[in-house]
């Protein structure tokens, strides 16, 4: 126990403020859904969408989507496409014989995308609120301090996810829900684990793989270790999230920064 | 008693494991890695590539009560070619083609996995394979078949950086495990059957920053161009692929790598002169990249007879010649090699299989060629009498093992090839000298090699580097695509294409211990320790199988 708490004190102590954005964050692939019916576009995604939209889209397509003929995308019909997945595919793959190319948009870029597609009609994008990423970067590694926890671009330490490539497998509403409500966000293998050894000894960390016999995880220290169940005397995963709540630190609009900031990471090179 | 009889160090690295963080691999351990046969440093298991461990634990008395503690099977369908690294008490090792994984070395589960995609463009000549990983301080380095490098972080497996080396496009690809020497990462690139112009290259570990350049071809104004100019643009599209892991002398500060064959493979008429660096192993200044010196094996080849093994580093002081430091090199085109890696000289050579492409070697090593008529049989046969399966030198024995292809033929009819950028150029299609029947393939497939017989046999065979005689052999049905290891308790393990890992007695060839594992071994066994338990790990289809004493 007494290492225990020795361990989860050092973290504090380097972390201000326990950052874990971590836990709900980094798992492998997207958990972004897809809906194949409006209603259930969340605003962070619309308004990502959006950026992205008038960042490419708009030079063909223009600001309100029907500069191309025989194509009003802020209509709502779409000829080559009836779903999200649809939508999405035709973004990535382009039409052959058009000049709709194909697209590297990470599939948290063309979810984004398609929520704005959806509610163009609907959306004032000058009150959509609009993240800075070099401001997000500097509230990240500043008040925020979430860089006392997590990792990104090989600096910083590991216990929590590496944010590395987060921009590229979590969506703007997902990342917003995380700052905001970490708890409810929290994914089950980015919990944190305690296992006491039947010599007394006490780990901690987060899981990385599971099994009915072992248990691998990285551990306050960064290390790899594998636990025989056999072993342990007792073995906790808690249900709350490391990391705390964001919405009293940062305002909306630095929330919004620092989501932009994080959306940028979509790994190296 | 187990506790006795493995090196103390072992069990001093796993005390330490579990205090203070996830220890560093710093280029001072790379150069020690002797001092901790626990651990598996680098693809060939220390700098001078021996495959050999000091580890005690199993020998000769109990390799039979080996047993199975755990299995790892790839996602992949690919021939399983690496040689996991072990870092106290983690394995990592690669799947086909490019994906890096992290396990327990104990228990063999997983840590994490992160998977490389490669480019739809990418087109190796021989197998979407990988042959393992390369480490320094809390970092992997992993060569991919689109020509990138990619640095990998060992505790948490996400990418640190990327590099793209070449086109692949253009044929580019890397198959090989890099090699760390101080702060760089070495590797060299393949695609000889495609018509590239080779290289090898180093990069710096923190920034991937190119550091120097070495092309196996040189280009006009340099030396060694005279030996392709009057070719036209041959050494453009020459080749002379880097296939494997090189090896690195730190008292000398050479490192040491084996090049590939000269493109188009068997149309030498389109590339006229000994076509410098192919087929030769070259000793550059880590530092600089700078030639130091060169010898080749096979000059103007006409057989596709790379130098695709790896340098293994000898020291012999007792000897007469030279300066007692040896580099030994069972080559592809038959012969047995003794050379002084201080300066490239030959020593001497000898046939390990059945040669007639060329009745000897001069007092320079130079191959005395006696090329067959066209239509009859060349000995060896195109995948060589031996290939990029790694030998072993055990201190130990004072022998030199290697898997060979004996009694292996082809018929070699030389074509004319147009270079088209990323298609294969090669110059014709060796023949299998028995009529209706395939080329023994370089990947076995089917249940039985029933052309062995006729077409060729493998062997397990022990070569004296004093004499460069051959002191014992295992004659094994089908050939081999199986390394080996050897140990400080003069045992040999190593595996075959019928599905068998199994064990000899190094001294005499002796078989001590066998087990049927039903798939190729195409990796080379290594050993390492993790908790006083010490064990060997070979491939098997496309699983990696761990054995260790009975408990």
């Amino acid at each position: 126990m007494e290492q225990f708490l020795r361990a989860a004190a050092g973290w504090r102590r380097s972390g201000r403020c326990g950052v874990w954005l971590a836990a709900v964050l980094a798992t492998a692939g997207i958990e972004a859904q897809m809906p194949t019916h409006a209603g259930q576009y969340e605003q962070a995604d619309i308004e990502q969408g959006a950026r992205l939209y008038s960042g490419h889209c708009v030079t063909c397509h223009g600001e309100r989507g029907d500069t191309m003929p025989g194509a009003n995308l802020a209509s709502g019909k779409f000829r080559h496409a009836e779903t999200d997945r649809d939508l999405s595919n035709v973004i990535r793959n382009g039409i052959a014989g058009t000049a709709m190319a194909p697209s590297a948009y990470t599939d948290s870029e063309l979810s984004a995308i398609v929520a704005y597609l959806r509610n163009m009609g609907s959306v004032d994008l000058s009150v959509a609120a609009q993240g800075d990423a070099v401001r997000g970067r500097a509230l990240f590694q500043g008040k925020g301090n979430c860089g006392s926890c997590h990792r990104v671009g090989g600096a910083g330490p590991r216990f929590a996810p590496d944010l590395t490539s987060v921009g590229a497998t979590r969506t703007a509403a997902t990342l917003q829900r995380v700052l905001v409500d970490p708890n409810a966000a929290l994914l089950p293998i980015n919990a944190q684990v305690r296992a006491e050894l039947n010599d007394g000894t006490v780990i901690t960390g987060r899981r990385l793989n599971e099994d009915t016999f072992t248990v691998q995880l990285i551990d306050s220290n960064e290390r790899l270790v594998s636990l025989d169940r056999a072993q342990l005397r007792e073995y906790t995963v808690s249900r709350a999230a490391v990391m705390p709540s964001y919405a009293a630190i940062f305002t909306e609009a630095e929330r919004a920064d620092v989501v932009a900031y994080l959306l940028s990471l979509k790994g190296p090179n | 008693m187990r506790r006795c009889t493995l090196v103390n160090t072992a069990l001093a690295a796993s005390i330490l494991l579990l205090q203070g963080a996830q220890a560093e691999v710093t280029f001072e351990r790379l150069l020690n890695a002797a001092a901790e046969p626990h651990n598996w440093l680098t693809y060939s298991g220390s700098y001078a590539s021996q495959r050999h461990t000091a580890l005690r634990q199993i020998r000769p008395s109990n390799v039979g009560e080996l047993e199975l503690k755990w299995a790892f099977q790839a996602q992949s369908l690919e021939s399983f070619e690496t040689t996991p690294l072990v870092v106290d008490g983690v394995m990592y090792l690669t799947e086909a083609p490019n994906t890096a994984v992290a396990l327990d070395a104990a228990t063999g589960r997983l840590f994490w996995r992160y998977q490389h995609n490669p480019t739809a463009d990418a087109r190796p000549c021989c197998g979407r394979v990988n042959r393992g990983l390369a480490i320094l301080g809390q970092t992997l380095f992993m060569a991919t078949i689109d020509a990138k490098l990619i640095a990998i972080d060992a505790v948490t497996g996400q990418p640190l950086w990327q590099k793209s080396i070449a086109d692949p496009g253009a044929g580019y690809a890397m198959t090989l495990a890099p090699l760390v020497v101080k702060d760089k990462v070495i590797i060299g690139v393949a695609g000889g059957e495609y018509g590239i112009r080779g290289f090898i290259a180093a990069y710096d570990a923190v920034s991937g920053e190119e550091r120097w350049r070495f092309y196996t071809i040189p280009a006009p104004g340099e030396p060694g161009f005279e030996t392709w100019a009057d070719g036209g643009d041959a050494w453009r599209y020459g080749g002379a692929s880097v296939w494997l892991t090189g090896s690195y002398d730190p008292a000398l500060d050479l490192t040491y790598w084996g090049i590939g064959n000269p493109g188009p493979d068997w149309n030498p008429a389109q590339r006229p002169g000994d076509n410098l660096y192919s087929d030769s192993v070259v000793a550059l200044d880590p530092d600089t990249g700078e030639l130091k010196w060169h010898f080749q094996f096979t000059p103007n080849d006409d057989y596709d007879y790379d130098a695709v093994q790896v340098p293994v580093l000898v020291d012999l002081p007792t000897t007469s010649l030279s300066s007692g430091k040896l580099m030994l090199w069972g080559n592809r085109n038959g012969f047995f090699y003794v050379l002084d890696r201080v300066t490239g000289e030959f020593i001497r050579g000898l046939p390990f299989v059945k040669v007639n492409w060329a009745s000897g070697l001069d007092e320079r090593g130079r191959p005395l060629e006696t090329p067959q008529p066209l239509g009859s049989v060349t000995f060896p046969g195109v995948q060589g009498g031996t290939n990029w399966y790694s030998p072993s030198y055990s201190p130990s024995t004072g022998l030199f093992y290697l898997s060979a292809w004996e009694n292996y033929g082809s018929v070699f009819r030389p074509a004319e090839a147009e270079y088209l950028p990323g298609r294969t150029f090669v110059g014709g299609i060796p023949a299998s000298p028995l009529a209706g029947t395939g080329n023994i393939p370089g990947i076995r497939r089917g249940p039985i090699n029933n052309w062995t017989e006729a077409l060729g046999n493998g062997a397990v065979i022990a070569l004296d580097p004093r004499t460069g005689e051959q002191r014992w052999r295992f004659p094994t049905t089908d050939v081999s695509s199986s390394g080996i290891l050897t140990t400080a308790t003069d045992l040999l393990f190593t595996a075959s294409r019928d599905g068998y890992f199994y064990a000899l007695d190094a001294r005499t060839g002796r078989l001590l211990w066998r087990t049927s594992l039903g798939g190729q071994g195409a990796n080379g066994p290594m050993a390492y320790a993790v908790d006083d338990v010490q064990y060997v790990a070979a491939s098997s289809g496309n699983g990696l199988f761990v054995f260790a004493l009975r408990d």
